[in-house]
């Protein structure tokens, strides 16, 4: 009776120290979060405006694509439609190859992960490099995201160190970075400095922009008003990655657009502060038209989002804005790490998208939740995130996708639960139970003794109690 | 006043002396209390493992059970909120009986608004305030949120008399309990109790206490399984103390 979140969550819990240190982390950014919430008095009312919002926007999406691409084209913009990663794919290379481009600098984009662009343009002969400092780690070492807004968090600066020196960064760079920070190098390779690795990211990507071809950036948002998009960073990686390659391409989920700037000042109000507790992302970069000499491309990426539209128990999933609050407070998700997830998106906005996605696969997400209701809580769109997973859980068992063990213990339930008579000659009995040696107990009502003693059995149940003259009415 | 008194099926079987004493509290308040004897189950283990609809014929025999009382008054508010706020889905209709159950908090609170409590309890406290108590009753403040703060349960042991209240770090976080979520993902969920045992026991508390006794019964067998120095006891208990 076990999902591969829950395998992959028992190994992960496995080292205390890491999984502390991963839960610490993770509430630091909630309390940072929590911190921010409390300074604004009209916190509820933005959550609410947010909310509505993008509610109203999803419900007249069509029309605000179209006035959204038309106004666009007007400032000189492509645009481009894919239907799906498929499609997506294409565009973006056909794009490129028509403009001959060997390299690729991006800034940092979950939808192009959704699509799996990077393994796409290297298989067709395109250097890809990740601008996002956290983003390019992970890249270099070969391996997923792990949080969706702070991808590398869980890679301690000694495996950076240790992945720098393996790929030549630090034999490269690192006398620069040092000699930048009036330090001896030596010292700072073998103390793995924060400061001199960051420097080491700096100098490597630098030489990437300046050598790039094309700029690669997603989009928090795309104003339906003005036909431009906005890109918020705290590395302003997305705006070295448009100043210097003569092509821009922009790629955005239909779901990302808003309808005007008046919009964009509630959410630019609530993006950073519930994704990192920060007032605002270092930079909030506004992009509407190519800049003279440059070209500028928009592709506006639907991938199953319509579907999503027309579904009554899951369309709100379509409001979330990727801040990766929920991820944060989810209590699950910092005791078991990104990758117990089987979806690249973990946590309980994860598990939504995940089975919106692929439900034959990612079902095994569905016991990662306590339904402790945090999420919904801290949601700035108010997605009903764990309603929606008690929803999935209801309908796994007609997707053949129903653990066997648990419905046999909810068929059993409802057999006892059905006959009252049945239930109360139970309890009578049940005390027996607690006359087993503990250490038999034990072993058979696993897995719940893996981690509990087992509770006893009252000597007489309310039931009998109350048979046997609790009641002061007779 | 007619009231309904729902003892869910695991208080029933294992902490009866937790339904004792809310019907002794309820009693002490002048009301006329009822325990309907055909009662069983809110439904919730199965429904939170995905089998909801196993629970229909259950949800209509709760119905058909407490709908003729004024309040049904449960001390559990994680069965009293699924009653409340799943019963009528699950049954298609409105339910006359889930809109008048209530936690024994909200009861005592918003209800008869009580004032005071004979009840003496010397001892040191550290506060569960479980899910769903907190985020779908309201009983306490979510820390979530950017509202006004307030916890009607610890104005409630607030009135007894002897007693010093705590509230472990990260006061609502979640224990790991969640029905079958314990036992499915046995790994996360003991480690969130273990985590949420010793922010409570840092606070110095002899006891720990709460409106649910699942979240207790979750902490007592870890830290049984652990021998950690603390002991558990339901709210109701304490506002009962002496009576």
């Amino acid at each position: 009776m076990s999902t591969i979140h829950a395998k992959r969550a028992n190994e992960f819990v496995r080292d205390t120290e890491k999984v502390d240190r991963h839960d610490a982390t993770f509430w630091s950014v909630r309390v940072k979060r929590d911190a921010m919430a409390h300074m604004l008095p009209e916190w509820e009312n933005l959550r609410e405006a947010a909310s509505r919002i993008k509610k109203h926007t999803v419900t007249h999406l069509a029309d605000y694509l179209e006035k959204f691409a038309e106004n666009a084209r007007q400032n000189g913009v492509h645009v481009h439609w894919a239907k799906d990663a498929a499609e997506y794919n294409d565009i973006v290379l056909k794009i490129l190859n028509e403009h001959d481009v060997r390299k690729v600098v991006k800034s940092k984009s979950m939808l192009t992960e959704e699509c799996g662009l990077n393994d796409s343009l290297i298989h067709h002969g395109i250097d890809v490099v990740e601008t996002d400092l956290g983003e390019r780690i992970l890249q270099l070492m070969g391996i997923p995201p792990s949080h969706i807004v702070m991808p590398a968090i869980h890679i301690t600066r000694e495996q950076v160190m240790e992945c720098f020196v393996d790929k030549g960064i630090v034999e490269k760079e690192g006398q620069k970075a040092a000699d930048s920070m009036h330090g001896d190098r030596r010292v700072l390779e073998a103390e793995a400095d924060p400061t001199f690795l960051t420097r080491c990211a700096r100098f490597h990507l630098r030489e990437n922009f300046m050598t790039a071809d094309c700029g690669m950036t997603g989009a928090n948002f795309g104003i339906a008003e003005t036909g431009e998009v906005v890109v918020c960073t705290n590395e302003g990686n997305a705006d070295m990655s448009t100043s210097i390659p003569p092509l821009h391409i922009v790629s955005m989920g239909i779901e990302k657009l808003i309808p005007d700037y008046k919009s964009m000042a509630v959410f630019q109000r609530l993006l950073a502060r519930n994704g990192t507790g920060q007032p605002t992302t270092v930079y909030t970069s506004h992009f509407r038209k190519p800049r003279p000499g440059q070209e500028m491309h928009i592709i506006l990426v639907d991938n199953g989002r319509s579907d999503i539209l027309g579904n009554e128990d899951h369309w709100q999933t379509l409001k979330c804005m990727r801040c990766g609050a929920c991820m944060n407070t989810c209590p699950v998700y910092r005791r078991s790490g990104g990758y117990s997830y089987t979806y690249f998106i973990p946590g309980p906005i994860g598990i939504n998208l995940g089975m919106l996605k692929n439900p034959d696969v990612n079902f095994n997400n569905c016991s990662a939740c306590s339904l402790c209701c945090s999420c919904d809580n801290v949601c700035p769109v108010k997605v009903d995130l764990s309603t929606q997973i008690y929803k999935w859980r209801q309908q796994l068992d007609s997707m053949h996708h129903a653990d066997p063990m648990k419905k046999a213990m909810s068929e059993g339930m409802k057999v006892m639960f059905d006959h009252p008579g049945l239930y109360t000659s139970a309890l009578r009995v049940a005390p027996v139970a607690n006359c087993m040696p503990s250490f038999l107990t034990n072993l058979v009502m696993s897995p719940w003794t893996y981690g509990h003693s087992m509770p006893e059995f009252a000597k007489k149940s309310f039931h009998q109690l109350w048979k046997s003259g609790l009641d002061d009415h007779k | 006043m007619k009231i309904g008194l729902f003892i869910p099926c695991y208080v029933d079987a294992l902490y009866p002396e937790v339904g004792v004493s809310t019907y002794k509290l309820l009693r002490s308040l002048g009301l006329d209390v009822y325990y309907p004897e055909k009662q069983t189950c809110c439904g919730q283990p199965m429904g939170n493992a995905g089998f909801q609809d196993k629970s229909r014929k259950l949800v209509e025999s709760f119905d058909e059970l407490f709908k003729g009382f004024d309040y049904v008054v449960a001390p559990s508010a994680s069965c009293t909120s699924y009653v409340r706020f799943f019963h009528p889905e699950i049954a298609g209709h409105e339910c006359e009986a889930a809109g008048k159950t209530v936690d024994l908090v909200e009861f005592l609170h918003d209800i008869m608004k009580v004032k005071s409590l004979p009840a003496k309890f010397p001892h040191k406290v550290s506060l569960h305030n479980s899910c769903h108590g907190v985020r779908e009753l309201g009983l306490s403040s979510p820390t979530e949120r950017n509202i006004p703060k307030f916890n009607k349960i610890k104005d409630l042991l607030q009135m007894v008399e002897g007693i010093t209240v705590f509230e472990p770090e990260r006061p609502d976080e979640c224990c790991g309990f969640g029905g079958m979520f314990s036992i499915e993902e046995i790994g996360v969920s003991t480690k969130m109790g273990i985590d949420k045992l010793h922010r409570h026991i840092g606070t110095g508390a002899e006891f720990i206490t709460g409106p649910d006794s699942s979240c207790l019964m979750h902490m007592q067998g870890i830290a049984a399984k652990r021998k950690l120095p603390v002991k558990f006891i339901h709210v109701a208990q304490i506002l009962s103390a002496g009576l």
